[in-house]
């Protein structure tokens, strides 16, 4: 398919420079990425209200706590494998525990950062950030839904974590998408199999369903953008509609969103699964689309799944 | 709006006298709710006392009937293992009744083992982890100084803690930002679980440390009260640079079998210690 691509990030710091004008008491802390993460567009419209606390991602969450528990807004950003790895322990006991409302907005999450390699692809940073209570966390699919996200967190109380890609990606969504918290966006309806994707892999859900159709299957499509809290609703009735379900992440395929679709099924309605995630490996340097192939991110794994889950049907 | 500070080193001799009564109190309390408790940390409760009481009673600017009052100076107990003395000096200036402290770290309680923002009136923000406290005083400091609030924000902390980097990273902030509102106190009572700082992982020569990265340092004896006001007043006068109280104490203070006792950094006292406890403090509660 003919995809329009956008990066996502700019939909962060537009989103930012945007808060920052709504409500003065928005601040932005920076751990010497401002550029990569888009947090400079916030630093030049508000310079007095942007942090850049070099290369210390563990002062930088404790310093948000502190602003947060004097009434501010607080968005911090870096890598997510700076922010979730680096400085987990900061965000568990200053920030999830105490309730304060600081939106972790991560750049650079998954394999697709590419070239960096292993030790800058975090695969693990939703699994990290969903096991902590008051936490929430959001995957969005493209730059307009990563705007939306951002736009929204603002106005809902409490920690939030929000991941978005390094590079660019397919549009989705335009100008009129209303982006709920908790509530998953069906793109496509269907009656044999649902696919539910978050982040980049949406695109790659939406062109899986095109091929299966052309072989007279017919798979409802998801973007299931909020991790937590689940849209248990969405995974219940998708169950229901099409008895079988195929999850779709750039994340490790042990606790991400795969996990949190699975807990729903078991506890609710049972129904047959398989997930297409990251295997239980570190990465390697490569281009985007390389390591996508490799590491079984592709249309061809997703149509195979859907395939395996509809046989599995009773 | 400012906020009206009084001169606490006015009528000097008055404080003195009251201090010495309420801070000989507040060990009793200390030593009776680890002993309810069953558990809990009274060496380095009471090397922390005497500073807590001073700054709850005669320094810091709140209010026990309007907690969260906006221009309230903050308080961040970094050492949160030290929440006995915290709760304690609390209960001692109105937050709640001094029963309560005998409910510490009972379930149900509101005094968890380590503060807690959300469930104890007075307590600014929760820490235990330890090396966090830093950070989040230097983001409250950042809070009033973008509110344009002139509020003072106290931290203290272990010494054993500045062994954690993040204490580290904070320590260059503070000063980054000339945030002469941050007052941050080292409770430096020599000892932490394992044994002497010295020996397991040396800090010394900490005073060059922290004027090296930029701080104004004060060095005392963090049990003299007088010390105490007289260096948060100095440390008030102090601009464009945070100030660190190098509080000299001792771990396990007003308590002989306690003083400089590795045994009670954590290990509640039982019936019998309770009670000589109490008899070399004046008597019980």
């Amino acid at each position: 398919m003919d995809w329009e691509l956008k990066n996502m990030r700019p939909g962060f710091g537009e989103a930012l420079v945007e808060l920052g004008k709504k409500y003065p008491q928005v601040v932005a802390l920076n751990a010497d990425l401002s550029g990569s993460t888009t947090t400079a567009m916030f630093e030049k419209a508000y310079p007095e209200r942007f942090f850049n606390v070099g290369i210390a991602e563990q002062n930088m969450m404790g310093i948000s706590a502190g602003l947060a528990a004097t009434g501010h807004i607080v968005f911090a950003s870096t890598f997510a494998m700076f922010a979730t790895g680096r400085a987990y322990d900061q965000i568990r006991q200053s920030i999830a525990y105490p309730k304060l409302n600081v939106k972790i907005v991560a750049t650079h999450a998954g394999i697709t950062v590419g070239g960096d390699g292993a030790s800058h692809q975090m695969h693990e940073d939703l699994a990290l950030m969903r096991v902590l209570p008051h936490m929430k966390v959001i995957a969005p699919a493209d730059y307009m839904e990563t705007k939306k996200a951002v736009l929204k967190v603002a106005e809902t109380p409490g920690p939030c974590y929000i991941r978005t890609a390094r590079t660019n990606t397919p549009m989705i969504y335009d100008e009129d998408y209303k982006f709920r918290i908790g509530k998953a966006d069906i793109i496509k309806e269907g009656d044999d199999v649902t696919i539910i994707a978050m982040g980049l892999m949406v695109s790659k859900a939406i062109e899986a369903a095109e091929e299966l159709k052309k072989e007279g299957i017919s798979a409802r499509v998801v973007n299931n953008s909020t991790i937590k809290p689940r849209d248990k609703n969405m995974i219940i009735d998708s169950a229901r509609r099409t008895g079988a379900i195929v999850t779709v992440e750039e994340h490790n395929m042990i606790v991400g969103m795969g996990s949190a679709v699975a807990e729903v099924l078991a506890d609710y309605e049972p129904v047959p699964q398989r997930r297409v995630g990251i295997p239980d490996v570190f990465g390697e340097s490569g281009e985007s689309e390389e390591l996508m192939q490799a590491y079984g991110l592709t249309i061809e794994n997703i149509i195979e799944n859907a395939k395996i889950a509809i046989a599995m049907k009773r | 709006m400012p906020i009206e500070r009084n001169d606490y080193t006015e009528n000097l001799e008055g404080s003195l006298v009251e201090l010495k009564e309420a801070s000989t109190e507040a060990r009793r309390w200390i030593v009776k709710m680890i002993n309810a408790a069953g558990s809990g940390h009274p060496g380095g409760s009471l090397s922390s006392i005497d500073i807590l009481m001073v700054l709850f009673t005669k320094v810091m600017k709140h209010d026990p009937a309007d907690p969260t009052w906006p221009d309230r100076d903050r308080f961040v107990l970094s050492k949160g293992h030290a929440s006995p003395a915290l709760y304690t000096a609390l209960a001692m200036n109105g937050y709640f009744d001094r029963t309560e402290l005998l409910t510490l770290r009972k379930m149900g309680s509101r005094l968890q083992g380590h503060p807690s923002m959300n469930k104890t009136p007075g307590v600014d923000i929760s820490t235990g982890s330890l090396g966090q406290g830093l950070s989040l005083a230097i983001g409250m400091a950042l809070g009033g100084r973008l509110d344009r609030r002139d509020y003072r924000v106290y931290c203290i902390m272990g010494d054993g803690e500045i062994q954690e980097g993040q204490i580290w990273e904070a320590a260059m902030a503070a000063s980054h930002y000339k945030i002469d509102s941050l007052c941050a106190i080292l409770d430096r009572n020599q000892l932490q679980i394992d044994g002497p700082t010295e020996k397991i992982m040396s800090i010394e020569p900490i005073q060059p440390k922290f004027e090296a990265f930029g701080w104004h340092v004060i060095n005392i004896n963090g049990h003299d009260h007088k010390d105490l006001l007289l260096a948060f007043k100095e440390a008030e006068s102090i601009k464009g640079k945070p100030t660190l109280i190098l509080a000299n104490t001792v771990k396990g203070k007003g308590v002989s079998f306690m003083e400089g006792s590795l045994n009670f950094h954590g290990k509640a006292p039982n019936e019998e210690e309770l009670e000589q406890a109490l008899s070399e403090l004046g008597g019980d509660v």
